[in-house]
């Protein structure tokens, strides 16, 4: 039997990656993403960075399907989800958790019920054994406790961690978190950088990160991308980025504006 | 001239296409809604409790504006009719004004000010929160989740509401003719049976079912399209409550040349 790493291959397995291949997408006439290409291997923790407003969280939500790209290819795990019909998208997005700038919420819901709602939706599991997984996740991310609070109650740094743990009650394969720690203190930032590394390594699953925050994307990743403007320029491991010798990623990642973009007109 | 009319020949044409695009979209949510109500026996929880919070919750609102709706047609009625008629004709007369008009097209409106913008308040801040795109991405439908038991709810509750509200009118109704006007109990409810049509009744709430399915398609819709944080949250508000109004009043129209 043909094994890869013990795990036995088959087509599902054999394709198991995230392929982005030539994808277009305008907003009211303007080009935010022009021919974006990428793949996102299984089990890799890939951060996608770039300036604020150059479409990178625009990017992520195409992943999940939540856009449509007026051209170009998305195939999760060796399936088109730019034509797949809405049934068939759904069955790929029982794949991805995602973590959401705001952590999304529902204001409605106790952090128990915004949990336990896809088990809820999805699996023919009663009422203890989703009590017990919604205590599991909420325990990874060490908020165990807070089920019954509204998330109202809760702080920014705790919103994130129960919007994660929210994204792995379905168990994904994939796990995708938009500004994950934008807005927080540098501790808090930190520590939800802690936990990215730890769910990827106690459960497996692929990582995509999109941030402006240099720290996280260090600390996270096995490898970064920059996006500007609307393509991929650069690929590499935290070190190459670090030590990149392309003038617009050396700026970034340094923090560096562009001397052009500040010309003061004199009166 | 020639170049004023050239712009005002544009901006007509943009709005008809704007327009018709906003139809279209319109049309495809009500199509998904048609495709998905068959979500409402998955979440029977919640169209149960929508039917609460739109229905039961609007209750003592209806009742009031049933109650004085009732009360100023009776009213009119005799000021009307003194000196051209027999009293006897008030009773039927506001039975039929409410039954027939007042009472689902006022129910209505009421509805669509306090229904239709709570529900497209609420989809519109659900929408720039991002939890419209986060229940998508855990596979659940937001139209089946969030507008299938709205519209189910609103469109079962709505001729509910209006029961209730011509029942009210006429207890109204009979108060300001009984006790305030002078009129003896048999003059005002004497001739009503003579009038009564079992269609007028059907009618009635047949209407009010359209007015709310109209109110709450129209709260979902604008709620879903929602963009720009409280501003636009605000703004989704005010057009929800502005086109169910009117989408009520065209629709009242429309039945009553159907109906009548």
């Amino acid at each position: 039997m043909l094994t890869r790493l013990g795990e036995q291959i088959t087509p599902e397995t054999l394709f198991k990656m995230i392929e982005v291949r030539g994808v277009h997408r305008s907003f009211n006439g303007k080009h935010v993403l022009r021919g974006v290409d990428m793949t996102i291997e299984t089990g890799e923790s890939i951060t996608i960075i770039g300036q604020s407003g150059c479409g990178k969280s625009v990017l992520l939500k195409h992943l999940v399907g939540l856009m449509v790209p007026e051209s170009g290819t998305i195939t999760v795990d060796g399936r088109d989800i730019t034509s797949a019909r809405r049934k068939e998208l759904y069955e790929i997005r029982m794949k991805f958790g995602v973590l959401f700038q705001g952590a999304a919420l529902f204001d409605s819901m106790t952090v128990e019920e915004n949990i336990s709602l896809g088990l809820r939706q999805h699996t023919a599991l009663g009422d203890a054994e989703i009590a017990n997984r919604v205590r599991e996740c909420l325990t990874l991310v060490n908020m165990d406790g807070t089920q019954k609070l509204k998330p109202a109650e809760l702080s920014g740094g705790m919103r994130k961690r129960v919007g994660l743990a929210r994204a792995i009650a379905m168990q994904p394969s994939y796990i995708l978190y938009d500004e994950p720690t934008t807005g927080l203190d540098p501790i808090t930032a930190d520590s939800i950088n802690d936990l990215i590394i730890h769910l990827n390594q106690k459960l497996s699953v692929t990582t995509v990160v999109v941030t402006h925050d240099m720290v996280s994307a260090y600390k996270v990743s096995d490898r970064i991308v920059m996006l500007h403007e609307g393509r991929i320029i650069f690929s590499g491991t935290p070190d190459e980025t670090k030590n990149a010798k392309t003038d617009i990623v050396r700026r970034f990642v340094n923090g560096e504006a562009d001397a052009q973009s500040y010309v003061i007109t004199s009166y | 001239m020639a170049n004023s009319t050239h712009n005002l020949a544009g901006k007509v044409g943009r709005r008809t296409l704007e327009f018709m695009s906003e139809l279209g979209r319109f049309t495809k949510l009500v199509g998904r809604v048609i495709s998905e109500i068959g979500g409402i026996f998955q979440d029977r929880g919640l169209f149960i409790q929508e039917c609460v919070t739109l229905g039961v919750d609007s209750l003592p609102l209806v009742l009031i504006v049933g109650l004085f709706t009732g009360a100023v047609s009776g009213w009119q009625g005799h000021y009307q009719m003194e000196g051209y008629l027999p009293f006897e004709f008030i009773g039927p007369g506001t039975f039929k004004a409410v039954l027939l008009e007042l009472g689902p097209v006022l129910t209505a409106l009421i509805i669509a000010g306090r229904v239709s913008a709570s529900i497209a308040a609420e989809l519109g801040t659900m929408k720039v929160t991002e939890q419209i795109d986060a229940l998508e991405t855990m596979a659940i439908s937001s139209v089946r989740y969030l507008a299938v038991p709205r519209v189910a709810a609103m469109t079962v509750m709505m001729p509910v509401l209006t029961a209730q509200a011509i029942f009210v009118a006429m207890l109204g109704a009979s108060f300001v003719c009984i006790v305030l006007l002078g009129m003896t109990s048999n003059q005002f409810w004497g001739l009503i049976p003579n009038f009564f049509k079992l269609y007028d009744v059907f009618a009635g709430l047949f209407k009010s079912l359209f007015f709310g399915l109209a109110a709450s398609l129209l709260g979902c819709y604008i709620g879903f399209r929602t963009e720009g944080g409280a501003e636009g949250v605000g703004m989704a508000t005010i057009t929800a409550f502005v086109w169910s109004c009117l989408a009520i009043l065209v629709i009242d129209f429309l039945l009553a040349l159907m109906l009548f």
